[in-house]
């Protein structure tokens, strides 16, 4: 089933000329999907690069672009490593293709846990320099001189001794011929052209002018347009439905009710939004029916009073905290919801024996074989046509949304465009879990002499890729607690597993160590009280052996004025990490009134991440990062009560805007070492450094997100 | 049975049959295929669906087409084609505002709009232009340094 109602495969070429901003000449070939490397137009050398006669080369995406710059990033690696022509490149989304396309570093084709960079950096680059080899070897023989007495440059093959030069387009029919190394020379970090320079990014010319087409967006021929209402208790069934009003909606054309879920089918989304409204649904809640957040408190307090499954050992941490005077402190984060702000959707189509679907999703294959599975297809008979993202954060690694609308479509004639609602979005998510941590620690002076840390939640891995869950152990849970950056010659780090009840869980910006880095960074800032030293002179003692913190905590310091007057009730907080394969320090400073209300003042952070591929890409991600993880620290909760959620729109599940968001500058640390992470990282370092500083303003050390504005007005007890 | 209505909408004068209490987004978007403008949230709360009617920026989500009229309706997919708007869309591009972009469309009415209102606006008329945007990827410091741009090349 082939239908080219999106012209997949056909190049739409975005010409800005001499455009704007130093913007030459970009192009965006999208959408794909669907289709191997070796259906496109263009000769393939790998599953990442084609090259046409006409010497345009085409990069296929092994990760998704959901805002943080990686079809830029990765396509500079690649260039790189070719010399391809960058203002000539074109970008392509990568099929569901998990022999080609699997993340080194995550082991399936998904885009998350700021792997991207991490996983592909080398295996890109080699990738491009053995094309590369391939057609200098092709110049080499038609010109019957050495390779080695060439070089390249802009999509061209040069022979400096003869002058003479081919672009890589007259060497395609021969270099494909050629087999391609598996291990080339790769360029030294002198001689690279690209890497490393601040690069315009290659989808933002569609993204201001409205022509960028996202999930949400299309609109194949004879489409229908549908919202949905699933049972707003996990696990909870259809009832009844009387649908008499709803027939009466102009434009509603259908009404489909399956087991756990209602949806309607209109004309646009008006029409099927009212329809929707306008049904009478009862639900059978089932065992869920009365779960609310006192229970699921309740039972992560109690799991978390029990000792845990070791996650990492180092002396005799129980034995160095008996007798003496044990520092001990508990933490708690909440239920987060991720809202994209496009809302889930998926549009599809079934016909008899296929499906074809349209969204963004960050775990194409999981989302092909999920909906196999729900219609009971062969998985390579579920084509997939990706689109850019309107923001993932690990909301769009699940399949949900593409087998409730695949299975909706089984009931409809014809394509069907499924949009959830922002209320449907919000009170469906797979919300981030709950925590609660416990740390115990002893000082001697003003080191830190033994540490116990317990993490107690979900374990989201053992349900989205089980094998990644050994010996009771959530590896992302405990992402930042097992690393610790302090010397501490005891230490012992368990994790409890505790499912809530009532809820599906999830992963969401910054994962685990959002959590680990916020009770760290918190607690070593009572440490730093208790032993009576400043929090970056205490933290600089503890970090010995961790040079490269220790170089951002002082930058970040230094730029942050840390130790400067600030007036009463204002206070610098800050929050080192090392989390991503990226070393950070950052420090926040606020300003709390008498109400308890937190005024944002201003933002430091300092990072190492190692070779910083496109460093515009990572000032961006770090404060765009920072101000998702502000947004939570200070109103981000998700609550249930006979089941339910209880927040559905941006009124009751707030956002910070941009009247309350602070400067935040960045500061890159020149590095050699490998890139490290960075989409998730300015995230995990809002919640302690946002803490400390209000600890420093008021006194008052929080341990909860959010934050609690009634413990922090003036003369609020302790 | 519903009337066909004419609107003016980028220039041109459209006419579709859609009942009038029908928000005009979903009219831009599933009946006359500018799906520029975006649905975000459908109660006024994020901005996405920013366009301008009579030149004011409005939220697309809550007005119904019955209530727009004759006033020209310019969306983001021709709002380039403006003086103010053209200045914009560079300012982002020079800028790299954008990130995931959805919201973006919305972000960029809204700030043309505010330049056509104040054409020098400071910190406090950005704040009030801009607040009711919201942006999850957290552009909000280059959309304010971009907006200081394109303010400085009227």
């Amino acid at each position: 089933m082939t239908r080219d109602v999106l012209s997949p495969g056909v190049s739409r070429r975005v010409l800005l000329g001499a455009g704007v901003g130093g913007v030459l000449l970009v192009g965006l070939h999208l959408p794909t999907g669907g289709r191997s490397a070796a259906a496109q137009p263009g000769t393939p050398f790998n599953a990442f690069i084609r090259i046409d006669r006409e010497g345009a080369v085409t990069l296929v995406m092994p990760q998704v672009e959901m805002g943080q710059g990686v079809y830029t990033s990765i396509s500079m690696i690649l260039a790189e490593e070719l010399d391809a022509d960058f203002a000539r490149v074109r970008v392509e989304h990568a099929p569901p293709d998990e022999a080609h396309y699997t993340n080194p570093m995550l082991g399936v084709q998904a885009t998350g846990n700021s792997n991207s960079i991490r996983g592909w950096w080398m295996p890109l680059r080699k990738a491009g320099a053995g094309t590369r080899a391939v057609l200098v070897q092709a110049a080499a023989q038609r010109w019957g001189v050495a390779p080695g007495a060439c070089r390249t440059e802009a999509g061209q093959v040069i022979h400096p001794a003869s002058d003479r030069r081919l672009g890589y387009g007259d060497l395609v029919g021969r270099a494909a011929a050629l087999k391609v190394p598996s291990d080339p020379p790769l360029k030294t970090p002198g001689e690279f052209r690209l890497v490393g320079k601040p690069l315009k990014r290659l989808d933002t010319p569609e993204k201001v002018n409205g022509k960028t087409v996202y999930g949400i967006d299309v609109r194949p021929p004879g489409c229908r347009y549908a919202t949905l209402m699933a049972s707003p208790v996990k696990g909870g069934t259809v009832a009844s439905v009387d649908d008499a009003e709803a027939r009466l909606v102009p434009g509603v054309q259908q009404v489909v009710v399956l087991d756990d879920l209602v949806a309607v089918v209109g004309e646009h989304m008006w029409a099927a939004k009212r329809g929707l409204e306008a049904l009478k649904i009862t639900w059978n809640d089932g065992p869920n029916g009365q779960v609310d957040s006192a229970q699921v408190w309740a039972q992560i307090r109690k799991a978390s009073a029990q000792e845990g499954v070791v996650a990492r050992q180092r002396g005799d941490a129980d034995k160095a905290l008996a007798g003496g005077q044990v520092v001990t402190a508990e933490f708690e984060m909440p239920f987060l919801a991720h809202a994209a702000m496009e809302p889930m959707n998926c549009t599809a189509l079934v016909t008899p024996g296929g499906c074809e679907l349209w969204l963004g999703a960050q775990a194409i294959t999981r989302v092909q074989s999920h909906v196999a599975q729900a219609l009971g297809l062969p998985p390579a008979k579920v084509k997939i046509n990706q689109h850019l993202l309107g923001g993932g954060f690990g909301r769009r690694l699940e399949a949900d949304m593409a087998v409730k609308s695949a299975r909706i479509a089984q009931k409809v004639d014809g394509p069907v465009k499924v949009v959830w609602t922002r209320e449907e979005d919000i009170r469906q998510d797979i919300v981030r879990p709950v925590y609660h941590d416990r740390i115990w620690a002893k000082l001697s002076g003003d080191r830190i002499v033994a540490w116990k840390y317990r993490i107690t939640g979900s374990a989201v891995i053992a349900r989205w890729l089980p094998p990644g869950y050994q010996k009771g152990v959530d590896p992302d849970a405990v992402d930042s607690a097992v690393d610790i950056p302090y010397d501490v010659p005891d230490l012992r780090v368990e994790y409890v597993r505790d499912e809530p009840p009532g809820v599906s869980t999830g992963f969401w910006r910054g994962v685990g160590p959002n959590n680990n880095v916020f009770a760290i960074e918190s607690f070593i800032d009572e440490l730093a009280k208790k032993a009576g030293k400043d929090p970056v002179a205490f933290r600089r003692a503890n970090l010995g052996k961790s040079p490269r913190l220790r170089a951002v905590l002082d930058l970040a310091a230094e730029q942050a004025g840390w130790g400067s007057p600030l007036p009463p009730r204002c206070g610098r907080g800050v929050a080192t990490q090392v989390s991503f394969g990226s070393f950070i320090a950052t420090v926040v400073e606020v300003e709390v009134d008498e109400d308890g209300d937190i005024h944002l003042k201003r933002a430091n952070i300092a990072v190492d991440t190692g070779i910083a591929v496109n460093p515009d890409t990572i000032i961006a991600q770090l404060q765009g990062g920072l101000i998702f993880g502000l947004t939570a620290a200070l109103y981000g909760e998700i609550t249930l009560d006979k089941g339910r959620i209880q927040q559905s729109n941006f009124h009751d599940y707030r956002m910070l805007r941009i009247d309350q968001t602070p400067p935040i500058a960045v500061h890159l640390v020149k590095s050699g070492e490998p890139a490290g992470g960075i989409g998730e990282a300015g995230t995990t370092a809002a919640f302690a450094s946002l803490r400390n500083a209000i600890y420093a303003a008021t006194g008052k050390p929080l341990r909860r997100i959010p934050f609690n504005r009634e413990l922090l007005a003036k003369g609020a007890g302790a | 049975m519903l009337q066909p209505r004419t609107l003016q909408i980028n220039g041109e004068a459209r006419t579709v049959t859609a009942p009038d209490d029908m928000p005009l987004l979903w009219v831009l978007r599933d009946i006359l295929g500018l799906t520029g403008t975006k649905f975000g949230c459908g109660i006024a709360q994020c901005g996405a669906c920013t366009v301008h009617v009579g030149g004011a920026a409005v939220r697309s989500c809550l007005l119904p087409v019955g209530a727009v009229g004759a006033r020209p309706v310019t969306t983001i997919e021709r709002v380039g084609e403006t003086e103010a708007g053209a200045r914009v869309q560079d300012a982002w591009l020079e800028l790299e505002v954008v990130q995931c972009g959805y919201c973006q469309s919305g972000q960029i009415m809204s700030a043309t709009a505010l330049l056509n209102r104040i054409p020098k606006p400071d910190d406090a008329d950005i704040d009030a232009a801009m607040a009711g945007n919201i942006c999850r990827c957290g552009t909000y410091i280059r959309i304010r340094d971009a907006i200081k741009r394109a303010a400085a090349r009227a």
